[in-house]
């Protein structure tokens, strides 16, 4: 983990959303699934955000205006610097044999780099509209279904599942796939460890999210 | 000048080089017993701080003597360790089983039900059990902070820890329901700084006790107003969350704040406040 204030690049929306790159500094980019801790400007805590592209030079962040700190972050021009900490947390295994990449709405933010990683394997998408689901073009190799279809209808059996996305979706694939491994979210002031704030149930016990995932097994 | 975390803002064993850039660690608050904390949601920003309802999620005493402390000793650097408990005898029996570090009593928490006896009467119970260096640490929602501070003094506490969070409420954007699980949690962050200064500025003026100031510190210019209020050392909470590289750049800035107005050491600040109003006044 290591902090650092690096330069916006650019902004370019994407349906709702925000693709934002920086300037990667000395950062280790991390593997797929883990995340940063994002300045978000003018607000008292930093926001996660995960890796969306890794490159050489550059980390890029796909961003769901839905609130104050995302707003800002949304609001970042080329030019501007902001502070990231990370990578933070544990992503996913990718020892899979038939991996399978489901998301959801701003869950398929991670997954253009797990694709890269994976070797582009196939991908399935949820979107609540044809306007969210511009983001699929994100990914490589992906099926999009819109609402009133959800993913668990159109999800083919024999894959490795890795998948993020709305809690009720992870939800009904952890009941589907019991083998599957769901990145999971939680509000957090720190993404380190520090403050304990991002308890979620893990096998009946609380656990902070940001040390044991956000990436968890199903079962 | 000492730099110190606020108790709960930092885990050691999840950032040890962290722990290392202070002059001495703080645990999250010790309990007899474990405890889960509280059901999320635990935590939510709000325009100038944040508000935590945590419920002093921790091993319990046992487990920290056994597997914690020992590992803390391996940092390198001074350990305290942040005492609770539900009566005075429970915060005594923790202070009895400590060796090795400075206690600090946690008598202000503001997310979990409180014991019964005052003050005063847990710090007598504890200076009973112990030889150690017992710190006090109060709550700035007292009536009159400056009076907790001299009953403390009086039942034998070694010092301060000035302030603890001040309740506080956020309601979700949305429904407009408490955002937090808990309902209420612990205000803190930037809109703390002038109530831990003036319950600093209080104390200092009403004990010879040395004090930990904090509330709200982000940068060496937060830091040098606590001091000059009164304070000896200064622990940085909510800051280490954003920014876990807080320690280093706070003290280089609190240098360069004190050289450029001539002073040779931030000490020499100490309780300047008190002199520059007896002159004005
Ligand atoms: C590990 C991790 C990775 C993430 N990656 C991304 C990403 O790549 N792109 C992206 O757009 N978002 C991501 N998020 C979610 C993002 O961090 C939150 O949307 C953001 O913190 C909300 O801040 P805000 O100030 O905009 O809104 P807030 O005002 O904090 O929240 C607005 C609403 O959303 C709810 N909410 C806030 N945070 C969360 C949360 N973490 N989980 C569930 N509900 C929440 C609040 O209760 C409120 O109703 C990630 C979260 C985690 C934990
Ligand atoms: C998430 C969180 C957890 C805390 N846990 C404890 C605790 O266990 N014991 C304690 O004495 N104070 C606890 N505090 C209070 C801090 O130690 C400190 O007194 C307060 O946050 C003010 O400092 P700050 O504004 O710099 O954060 C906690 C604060 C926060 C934000
Ligand atoms: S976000 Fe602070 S402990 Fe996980």
């Amino acid at each position: 983990m290591r902090r650092e204030a690096l330069e916006v690049v650019a902004n370019e929306g994407i349906g709702p959303y925000h693709l934002i790159r920086v300037k990667r500094g000395a950062l280790h980019p991390g593997d797929p699934g883990q995340f940063f801790m994002l300045e978000a400007p003018g607000r008292v805590l930093p926001r996660p955000m995960s890796v969306c592209f890794a490159h050489a030079s550059e980390l890029a962040f796909l961003i769901d205006p839905i609130g104050p700190g995302t707003r800002a972050l949304c609001e970042l021009r080329p030019g501007d610097a902001i502070h990231l900490l990370g990578p933070l947390g544990n992503g996913w295994r990718l020892d899979v044999e038939r991996p399978l990449l489901v998301g959801g709405g701003i869950g398929v933010a991670p997954l253009p780099y797990l694709s890269e990683r994976l070797g582009r394997p196939p991908a399935l998408l949820g979107f609540r509209s044809e306007w969210h689901a511009e983001a699929a073009a994100l990914v490589p190799n992906a099926e999009v279904v819109l609402e009133p279809t959800y993913v668990t209808e159109a999800l083919p059996g024999g894959y490795d599942v890795l998948a993020c996305g709305p809690e009720p979706m992870l939800e009904a694939l952890r009941a589907l796939v019991p083998d599957a491994q769901l990145a999971w979210e939680a509000p957090m002031a720190c993404g380190y460890g520090a403050c304990y704030g991002c308890a979620v149930e893990v096998d009946g016990v609380l656990e902070r999210l940001c040390v044991k995932g956000p990436v968890l097994a199903a079962a | 000048m000492l730099l110190l975390n606020a108790s709960g803002c930092l885990d050691a064993m999840t950032a040890p080089p962290v722990a290392r850039s202070l002059d001495a660690y703080v645990t999250k608050t010790i309990t007899p017993l474990p405890r889960e904390g509280n059901p999320p949601v635990r935590i939510a920003e709000t325009e100038h701080g944040m508000l935590n309802a945590i419920g002093l999620a921790n091993p319990g005493r046992d487990r920290f003597l056994v597997t914690v402390l020992p590992r803390l000793r391996e940092l390198g650097v001074p350990i305290w360790v942040s005492v609770g408990g539900f009566s005075a005898a429970e915060y005594a029996e923790t202070c009895a089983a400590l060796e090795g570090v400075t206690i600090e009593l946690n008598l202000s928490c503001p997310n979990v039900d409180e014991a019964p006896e005052s003050a005063a009467e847990i710090v007598s119970a504890c200076r009973a059990a112990t030889a150690l260096p017992l710190y006090a640490k109060l709550s700035p929602a007292a009536w009159d902070v400056a009076e907790s501070a001299r009953a403390v003094e009086a039942a034998g506490a070694d010092g301060l820890s000035l302030v603890n969070t001040i309740r506080g409420l956020a309601l979700d954007d949305r429904t407009l329901a408490p955002t937090l699980a808990r309902g209420t949690g612990g205000y803190s962050g930037p809109a703390l700084k002038p109530i831990a200064l003036a319950a600093v500025y209080a104390c200092a003026h009403a004990t010879a006790l040395p004090i930990v100031g904090m509330g709200g510190v982000r940068s060496g210019r937060d830091a040098l107003d606590l001091i000059a209020a009164g304070a000896s050392a200064v622990a940085l909470g909510t800051i280490l969350f954003a920014d876990p590289d807080a320690p280093a750049r706070v003290r280089s800035e609190l240098d360069a704040e004190c050289s450029a107005r001539g002073y040779a050491a931030p000490s020499d600040a100490r309780a300047i406040a008190h002199e520059a109003h007896a002159h004005a006044s």
